[in-house]
Parts: structure tokens; C-alpha cells; sequence
């Protein structure tokens, strides 16, 4: 009988074989799949346990608060308050163009700002610090930050963060000196200075903020905390709190820095704000033992806590422009001006100490001297007669300068033109080395720098006498900065120390006790004879003591002694520069003050006066604002 | 009584195994329930945080799809299987028309339109279609047992099964739709096809793939879908672009690697229960064990899948006739290929297809439609039991 197919015994010789294929197929794949389950479980089971552990901990840095910065006396300058922002991670913002602007049209409403606003302010800001954040609005209240929170899914990349921001309740006093604070740049974060410091801290950009970033920054706090797939936190597993970090005390004196800011406005007639066109002026305030900086200002200013908020590019050029004064710019350290008489100074020390006259070389001052074919003239033509080094330092007989300058020009000691040799011993033409990043060096003119430029067709004539008379009584080429002339005169008042200026003094911790001082470049030592020091120190004792001193007028019933040294630059296209120098000697604080006045006249018409509020500040003089007429420079 | 006479027990062993209790394959039977248990206790370790307010939400389901597919298994393994050899027809036009119905009315899911959401559980034609294809494939082959080395033979077995593959990839989902291949494959080979038509298979399957993959693409047609590119490209570099498609596996090799040898703990698998690991109740629930169970829990898991294969080709060689042994051929075939190629997923060897690993994935459609395969597998087993039992024949386990 015929076997129908299904009715066949079914296995063969022949699918026994085909069920082995197969089975040996199935054990082949199982062995596959159990050798890499042994490799995966057992020998990189470690490796990959620490991958998964990685996975689900994210380290969130938050930011530990600057230290503060207080003046001598511990008052506080500034320090710091906790805002929360609303902020944009621009790299996770949703790159279809579309789509970011529907998330800035759901956040607008929500923080109230402008959708404009946001998309230039994530362009401009990201531009600036690419891998920060972006501020978008800083003091949102708390609901703003649930609200927020309770959607995040709306609101992809944007985070609302606790951030500390610099106050400064002193507002515009010594704005200039402590430069900005912000987020570190990438290329900072190459630099030594920055070694080691995580992105996104905080950390001074300029001014006393950069100089001493390293104690005021502080140690950021770390919590490492379990997060899922989607990042959001489920539990935190570590924490290291922040730690704030020192407080920075300064040299400087509140009390000072406010009279001086003061008298530069009712003396100078400077405005204090910003934002009109209105003159610039300086005024540097120092111990002349040690170069602690007792108080430092520049005109116009500006309120610091500007800064705190995210600054537009238009307000920040409003900070630079020069129709409004530029009042960042630092003038102390930053303004380069002639100095007019007040470089006198250097002038006397100089032609007394390379012998090219005596204390008691007499010299006619007949209002006027022929040199070359340039007639060189007192201020007004005022003649002063037959007078030697102290009469002349004390009326500012510019014939008497003239003359030193002339018979300078081409003598030369062992390190060069006598005059410019002692103007850069004194400090001129190079930093001062004062604890404020990129100060100016300033210039001392001299044949070798202009036959230099004459040689590259920079300039239309090589060096003549008629430039050393310039530097003789401060005019010409020179510049230099008030800063620096503050040091020159320290040196001649301390005896030939020029000390190096300084604003940190020490650092301290949080309750006021000292961790380290802060220790200035040394002093150079200068010497000067001490008989010829007398005569030069005389001379400025008697211009504000003596009947035609030039500031004598000003410093009336002053009732201490003060030496003072009055000075009046012409500048090319403007008025006369006003400066002032004056050194007040005293057993317990003497102090040394320069202030200058663009387009403020004549040196006792606007810096005098200034100075001698100052230092009745300083003093506990009964203040009078009292305005000089002598018309010298 | 104490003894009983040669032809009283050959009765009464002829009655037992007709009765039923030992109609079945025990240890096919076990090994499916233990996975079936392996793939609740999982899926509750996995899907805990999942739905708020209800830890056991996808646990209770699994289980009653559990239940659902044991009472099919059940009842089909105690129907003659080969009574549905008539029904041939009817099989294969019920699986294109579900198929063909899915693609034009389906749900959409995640770009794919591979289900219909029916109110208590969202069925999957194709899975559905594996079963009915293994049915009437091996049906078809029966009807050509004698022919097998005309070519004809194998291009229609072929065509038979490509045609409802094609219309899986449209949905598309090409993990599926290899797996019809693949039981087709396995059917011409139980059945005995010559060698050398596998070769020429092979060569034709090779061009399809080089065209499909190189060819295509660069004059613009798009046969597979970007994302399946990507898939099957992230599988052979991972390292390219761990962000997306080399994500999951990244994530899921993590998860297995840091169970070691005893697995973690409830709380500190962490690439499961902080949604590092993707899909971790369905496509990659082996990942799952792996974290939480470690090498042990793997090894039991997979142990009871060679239990489950061995079974299943012992069954094979049991069947009292050709089209039993087909049927188990496709089942065994289906059975492997899955559980290789999900496995192999998860591990990072075999590249992302969407392919569920057998009663261990949480879904209705393949958990039921394995349970009735395994139901055909012990019916085939009961049968050759009456079959055997009939003809005097002694079985062994």
C-alpha cells in the first residue's frame, strides 16, 4: 500500500542530520551570546559598573561668593548679594530658528522681557563668554523660578540659578579702582593666573578684582547629585559647601576717597555723574613712607553697580565714549598728560644733583628768554628778577626753568641727559608698578626717542634745545600720569625712596584677621643730597606760605604746613590743564597728593583748592573751599 | 492482585497516555512557564516608577496576557494540528488581509503603523502572522514534499513567504519581516531542499541586500526608512554617534556589564530605574535582567530558552508526520533567530531590530501568539503520543 506523504514515518537518516545542523546552529549562537555575557558581566563588568555610575552623577558646581573688599578701617566697599537669575545655556537651545523663537515668545511674557530683547541678548552675550550662560533677568521672584521649574519641558536650556552679584553700596567711590567681575573666558582659562579654576566660575576681569582674584574667588561648592536619563536631580549623593572667598583690605580711606571726590566736584566743578560732556580729572592720594594708596579718583564716574546687572554693549560704550568722558577709563593711572610746572620738581633735582648750578645759582627773571629763535615766556610776561632755586620753585619762575633746561640740554651723567635720566629715576616713563593691571607707562621725551621718530618720518623735525626747554617746566611731549607724579614727589619728600604704589594691604578672613600682608615690589632708593633736598622742599614750603607763592592764596589759614607745588599744561585745541601736587609732612600720616583738572585753568584755580579739601579732610581742618588767582603755571 | 498479566498493562498504558495528563511535554511546559515567571519578575523590577500611582501597571497586564496565552496554549494542544493543514487558504488570506488592514488602518506608533488598539490590548497582526505563516508554509511544503528538487518548489515557498515580509517592512518593521524570511528558510530546509538552491538563495539575497543598502541610496531611492539606516550602521560603529541610535546600545551594554556576576540591587540599578536604558519592559527587558540579576540571571534565562529550543527539535523528530515536523522546524527556527537576535541586541553584538525576545517582552500580541505556538508544538507532541501509543511504540523523554 502506497504511504501518503503525512502518514511517513517522519524521521529519516536524513532530517536527523538536518535536526543536528540545526541544533549545532542554536548551541553555536547560544555559546556566542554566553561568551559575550562573560565578557560584559565578568571580565569589563567593573569598568562598565563605573560607566553606569557615571552616568547617573552629575557634579553641580555652585558658585561660591567673592570676598569682600573693605577700605583701612574695615568699612565695607564691596561685597556681595544673591539674585535669582533666569539664565540660557545657548548650546542647548533648539537649533531650528523657528523653534527658539516660540520659546522666546513662551518666555517673554513669563520673565518680561522682550523677545528682541532675549534673542540679542543670547547673541551678544554668547558672543562674548561662548560657553557661559546667558543672563537673561537678574531678582526674578520665586514664582517666576517655580513656574519655570513646573515646566521644563517648555523651556528647554533655561535654568533659574542662584548667583551672587558685586554691590558696591558706596556706589561711585573709587569706582574705577575695582574693575569688573565676570564669568571665566576660555582664554583665561589657558593663562597660569587661572590654573585649575572650573568654567563657568566667577572670576575678577580688571582692576583689584584681577590683581587679587586669586584670594577674593574663593573654593566653589560641589554636590554631586543622582540624576536621570533626562537629567532632572533624584537625590543627591555628596556635598561640599562653597567657600567665600577672603576679604581684600585696601590702603584706601573712605573718608578720603569721599572728600576727594567731593572736592573735585565743587573745586573742579566736575560733575560726579556720568553721561554729559563735561571735563575729566584725577586725584591720587598716597603715604609718601610706603606708597599706600590713601584714596584714588577719576572724573566723571559712575555708579559700580551697574555692573552687577548684565551690562548691553550700548551702556557699556557709553562707559567708554570720550564725548562723555569716558568714565571708566581710570585717569589716575590711565591719563597721560603734560604736568606743567609741577614737573619742576624733577627739573630742580636734577640740575642740583649733576651740579649744573647751586642752591644759590641766581638767576635774572626778566618775564622772558630768547632761546634759539623762540621766545620763551613767563605766564603774563610777569618778571621775577634776580632769583635763586627756592624763590624760584616758589613763584614758578618758568624763565628760571627755561634756563636749566637750555643749559641741560645735551649734559649728560653716566646714565644719560641729566633731566630725562632724573624724571626716570624719579619714575616717569615706565609703571609705576601699582597693583592694577595694564597702568601706563607714560613718556620722557629725549633726543634718542624723537631723532628715533624723525629717522621713520613720524615726526617733522629731530630734537632741539627748544624740546628740553619744554621738559624743563613740563610741556612738550611729556606725559605722564598723576600717579606717577604722586611717587615723584613721595621720593623727594621721604628722602629718595620711590616707593611702588599699592592698594591691597592685607588679606584677611571673613571676621578681620589678617592671613597675609601683601608685600609690594621694594622701594628703589634715590639719592639726593639732603642740602639740596632742603632747598627743593623749601621752595614748595614757601609757594604755599610766603607773599607770591603760588598757591600761597589757597592754603591761607590753612594752619599746618603744607608743601604744594601748583602746575598749569597747555594742551593743544583746549583749555589749560589745572594740577596741583602738595606734600603735608606729619609724625603719624604725612601724605602726598596730586590732582589734576582737564580745562580747569591755572593749578591754583581748580586742583589747589581741591587738594587743600582734601587734606583738611585728612587733617580734621575745618573745610573752605578757597580758589587761588595766581596766574603762573 | 499482586501481578497483572502482560496484556491488562499494555491496556492500561494504551488508556493513560490517551487519557491526557501525560499528553504533554513536561519540560516544554516548564521551561515555559519559568521564562514566563523570569518575564514577570523582571517586568516588575523594570516598570516600578513607570506609570505614577501604579507600581504593578504593566506587571498585571503581562499576566493576563500570561493567562490569555495559556489557556489558547492549552486549547490548542488538544487539537489535532493537522486538521489545519485543510485550512491552508484560509490562513495565509487571514494573515495578508490582517497585514494588508494594519498598514491602511492601524494605530500609528513611533512612525510605524504596526497595530490595532483594540480597548484591552493593542494587537500585532505580524506577530499573529509568524504563527499563521509557519501554519500554511508548512502546509504549502507538505503539498510539495515529493517535488523538492524542482526549483519551482523553493521559488514559491520563497514567494509565498516574501510577500507578507514585504508588507511587514512597509509598516515598516524589518525585524519582523526577517523573521517570515527566516521560517521560510527554515521550512525548505527540514523539508530537505537540495544545497545548492540555499546557495542560489543566498546569491539572490546578496544582490537584494548590496542593491537595498549601497545601490539604491545612491541614485536617491530610499528603500529602508533613515532611522533603519542608521540603526544598522550605529550597530557596526557605535563609537560614530553615541548620541542617538548608538545611545541604546551603549546604554543597554552598561546596564548588563554592571550587573557582574549577582546583579544589583532593586535601588542601585540605576540604568533601569533612571530611564538610562530605553524600551526596558519590552525590546530590551534581557538588558534588564542582565543589570538587575547579573551573569546568574542571564544564564538561568537563557538556560531555559536551550531548554525551550531543545524541546521544540525533539518535538521536531517526534512528529508522527511531515507536516508536524515543518511546523516545529518554523517554530524552533522563529524561536532561535528572536531570541538571538534581540539577545544579541542587547549585548551589542547584532544591530537594533525592534525584534521582541520570546514570553519575556511585555506585549500582548507576542507573548499569546508564542504561547499558541508553543500550544501547536504540544499538540504535535500529544499526537505523536496517540500516534506512537497506537502503534506499540515505546517513548522515552
Amino acid at each position: 500500500m502506497l504511504q501518503l506523504p503525512e502518514n511517513r514515518a517522519p524521521i529519516t537518516p536524513q532530517l536527523a542530520v538536518r535536526v543536528a545542523m540545526l541544533g549545532g546552529i542554536a548551541l553555536l549562537l547560544f555559546a556566542i551570546v554566553f561568551f559575550r555575557l562573560w565578557y560584559l558581566q565578568v571580565l569589563s563588568g567593573d569598568r562598565l559598573l563605573a560607566s553606569a555610575n557615571a552616568n547617573r552623577v552629575r557634579d553641580i558646581v555652585s558658585p561660591a561668593p567673592r570676598g569682600d573688599i573693605v577700605d583701612r578701617s574695615g568699612r565695607v566697599m564691596v561685597d556681595n548679594r544673591i539674585s535669582t537669575a533666569v539664565q540660557v545655556d545657548a548650546a542647548q537651545l533648539p537649533e531650528d530658528e523657528a523653534e527658539r523663537r516660540a520659546l522666546y515668545a513662551r518666555l517673554s511674557p513669563v520673565i518680561g522681557v522682550r523677545v528682541a530683547t532675549i534673542d540679542r541678548e543670547v547673541r551678544e552675550q554668547s558672543k562674548l563668554l561662548p560657553y557661559a550662560n546667558v543672563t537673561l533677568k537678574q531678582d526674578v521672584a520665586p514664582a517666576v523660578r517655580d513656574y519655570i521649574y513646573e515646566r521644563q519641558n517648555r523651556f528647554p536650556a533655561v535654568t533659574v540659578n542662584r548667583v551672587y552679584l558685586r554691590s558696591y553700596p558706596l556706589k561711585e567711590l573709587a569706582a574705577q579702582i575695582f574693575g569688573t567681575v565676570g564669568e571665566i573666558s576660555a582664554e583665561d582659562q589657558k593663562a597660569n593666573r587661572f590654573r585649575g579654576v572650573p568654567q563657568g566660575t566667577i572670576v575678577g576681569k580688571d582692576g583689584l578684582e584681577y590683581t587679587y582674584d586669586r584670594f577674593l574667588r574663593g573654593r566653589p561648592g560641589a554636590a554631586r547629585v543622582q540624576v536621570d536619563a533626562f537629567g532632572g536631580a533624584t537625590g543627591q549623593v555628596s556635598v561640599r559647601e562653597p567657600e567665600q572667598g577672603r576679604q581684600l583690605k585696601l590702603s584706601v580711606d573712605v573718608d578720603l576717597q569721599r572728600a576727594g571726590q567731593q572736592a573735585m566736584a565743587e573745586a573742579g566743578k566736575i560733575p560726579i555723574t556720568n553721561g554729559t560732556k563735561n571735563r575729566g580729572g584725577a586725584f591720587v592720594a598716597m603715604d609718601p613712607r610706603n606708597g599706600e594708596v590713601l584714596a584714588m579718583g577719576s572724573y566723571p564716574t559712575f555708579d559700580s553697580n551697574i555692573f552687577a546687572k548684565p551690562l548691553s554693549q550700548a551702556a557699556y560704550n557709553r562707559l567708554n565714549d570720550e564725548d562723555r568722558g569716558a568714565p571708566l577709563i581710570n585717569r589716575a593711572v590711565f591719563g597721560l598728560y603734560p604736568t606743567g610746572s609741577t614737573f619742576k620738581l624733577v627739573t630742580a633735582v636734577a640740575a642740583l644733583q649733576s651740579g649744573l648750578i647751586s642752591p644759590d645759582t641766581v638767576i635774572d627773571d626778566p618775564g622772558s628768554i630768547q632761546i634759539g629763535n623762540i621766545l620763551f615766556k613767563n605766564a603774563r610776561n610777569q618778571a621775577n628778577g634776580a632769583i635763586a632755586m627756592q624763590r624760584a620753585l616758589a613763584v614758578s619762575s618758568d624763565v628760571y626753568f627755561y634756563r636749566l633746561g637750555r643749559d641741560a640740554d645735551g649734559v649728560r651723567d653716566r646714565e644719560g641727559d641729566i633731566l630725562q635720566d632724573w624724571a626716570e629715576r624719579l619714575g616717569f616713563g615706565k609703571p609705576t608698578g601699582i597693583d592694577l593691571p595694564g597702568e601706563a607707562k607714560g613718556l620722557i621725551p629725549s633726543p634718542e626717542w624723537r631723532n628715533e621718530l624723525y629717522k621713520e618720518k613720524l615726526t617733522d623735525r629731530p630734537w632741539s634745545v627748544g624740546d628740553n626747554v619744554n621738559l624743563s617746566v613740563g610741556q612738550g611731549d611729556l606725559q605722564a600720569t598723576p600717579l606717577q607724579m604722586a611717587v615723584a614727589y613721595s621720593a623727594v619728600a621721604n628722602g629718595g625712596k620711590v616707593v611702588t604704589p599699592h592698594l591691597g594691604l592685607r588679606v584677611e578672613d571673613a571676621a578681620g584677621r589678617v592671613l597675609e600682608e601683601i608685600r609690594s615690589s621694594p622701594a628703589r632708593t634715590v639719592k639726593i643730597d639732603e642740602a639740596y633736598r632742603e632747598v627743593i622742599l623749601g621752595g614748595l614750603r614757601d609757594a604755599t606760605s610766603t607773599q607770591g607763592g603760588t598757591s600761597a592764596d589757597v592754603f591761607a589759614g590753612f594752619g599746618r604746613e603744607v608743601l604744594g607745588k601748583t602746575g598749569t599744561a597747555e594742551r593743544a585745541g583746549q583749555a589749560d590743564q589745572s594740577w596741583y601736587v602738595a606734600y603735608a609732612p606729619d609724625a603719624k600720616r604725612p601724605i602726598v597728593v596730586a590732582a589734576t583738572v582737564e580745562q580747569g585753568g591755572f593749578g591754583a584755580a581748580a586742583a589747589a583748592p581741591a587738594v587743600r579739601l582734601m587734606l583738611s579732610e585728612w587733617f580734621g581742618v575745618e573745610k573752605k573751599l578757597v580758589v587761588g588767582t595766581s596766574a603762573t603755571r | 492482585m499482586t501481578t497483572q498479566n502482560p496484556i491488562q498493562r499494555n491496556v492500561g498504558e494504551l488508556a493513560r497516555a490517551q487519557r491526557g495528563p501525560l499528553r504533554f511535554d513536561v519540560l516544554l511546559a516548564a521551561a515555559v512557564i519559568g521564562l514566563l515567571a523570569c518575564s514577570l519578575i523582571t517586568i516588575q523590577a523594570a516598570t516600578t516608577d513607570d506609570v505614577a500611582g501604579q507600581p504593578h501597571f504593566y506587571l498585571y497586564r503581562q499576566l493576563a496576557y500570561a493567562i490569555v496565552g495559556l489557556g489558547l496554549m492549552f486549547a490548542l494542544s488538544r487539537i489535532d494540528y493537522s486538521r489545519l493543514r485543510e485550512l491552508k487558504y484560509g490562513l495565509y488570506v487571514a494573515m495578508i488581509g490582517l497585514i494588508t488592514l494594519v498598514i491602511l488602518i492601524g494605530g500609528t506608533t513611533r512612525g510605524s503603523r504596526r497595530s490595532f488598539f483594540l480597548p484591552f490590548f493593542s494587537f500585532q497582526p505580524s506577530e499573529l502572522g509568524k504563527l499563521l505563516l509557519i501554519l500554511a508554509l508548512s502546509a504549502f511544503m507538505v503539498d510539495r514534499a515529493r517535488r523538492l528538487h524542482d526549483r519551482d518548489t523553493t521559488a514559491r515557498v520563497m514567494l509565498i513567504a516574501l510577500f507578507p515580509a514585504m508588507l511587514v517592512m512597509l509598516q515598516p518593521d524589518l525585524g519582523t519581516g526577517l523573521v517570515f524570511v527566516v521560517i521560510a528558510l527554515a521550512t525548505l530546509f527540514i523539508a530537505g531542499t537540495p544545497g545548492r538552491h540555499f546557495a542560489g538563495l543566498a546569491a539572490v539575497g546578496a544582490v537584494a541586500v548590496a542593491f537595498t543598502l549601497v545601490a539604491a541610496p545612491a541614485v536617491g531611492v530610499q528603500v529602508l526608512k533613515p532611522y533603519q539606516m542608521d540603526r544598522l550602521t550605529a550597530f557596526l560603529n557605535p563609537s560614530q554617534d553615541p548620541g542617538a541610535e548608538g545611545y541604546q546600545q551603549a546604554q543597554s551594554r552598561i546596564a548588563i556589564g554592571s550587573g557582574e556576576k549577582t546583579g544589583r540591587g532593586a535601588d542601585e540599578a540605576t540604568q533601569t530605574r533612571l530611564d538610562f536604558l530605553p524600551e526596558h519592559h519590552t525590546d530590551f527587558v534581557f538588558a534588564v535582567v542582565g543589570e538587575r540579576f547579573g551573569f546568574l540571571g542571564a544564564a538561568i534565562v537563557l538556560s531555559l530558552y536551550a531548554l525551550l529550543i531543545w524541546r521544540t527539535l525533539r518535538i521536531l523528530t517526534l512528529a508522527k508526520n511531515l507536516y508536524g515536523a515543518l511546523i516545529a522546524g518554523g517554530i524552533v527556527a522563529m524561536l532561535l533567530f528572536q531570541v538571538f537576535v534581540n539577545v544579541g541586541m542587547t549585548v551589542g553584538i547584532m544591530p537594533i531590530t525592534g525584534v521582541p525576545l520570546p514570553l519575556m517582552s511585555y506585549g500582548g500580541s507576542s507573548v499569546i501568539v508564542t504561547l499558541m505556538a508553543i500550544g501547536v508544538l504540544q499538540s504535535i507532541y500529544a499526537q505523536a503520543r496517540v500516534s506512537a501509543a497506537s502503534k506499540g511504540r515505546v517513548l522515552t523523554f
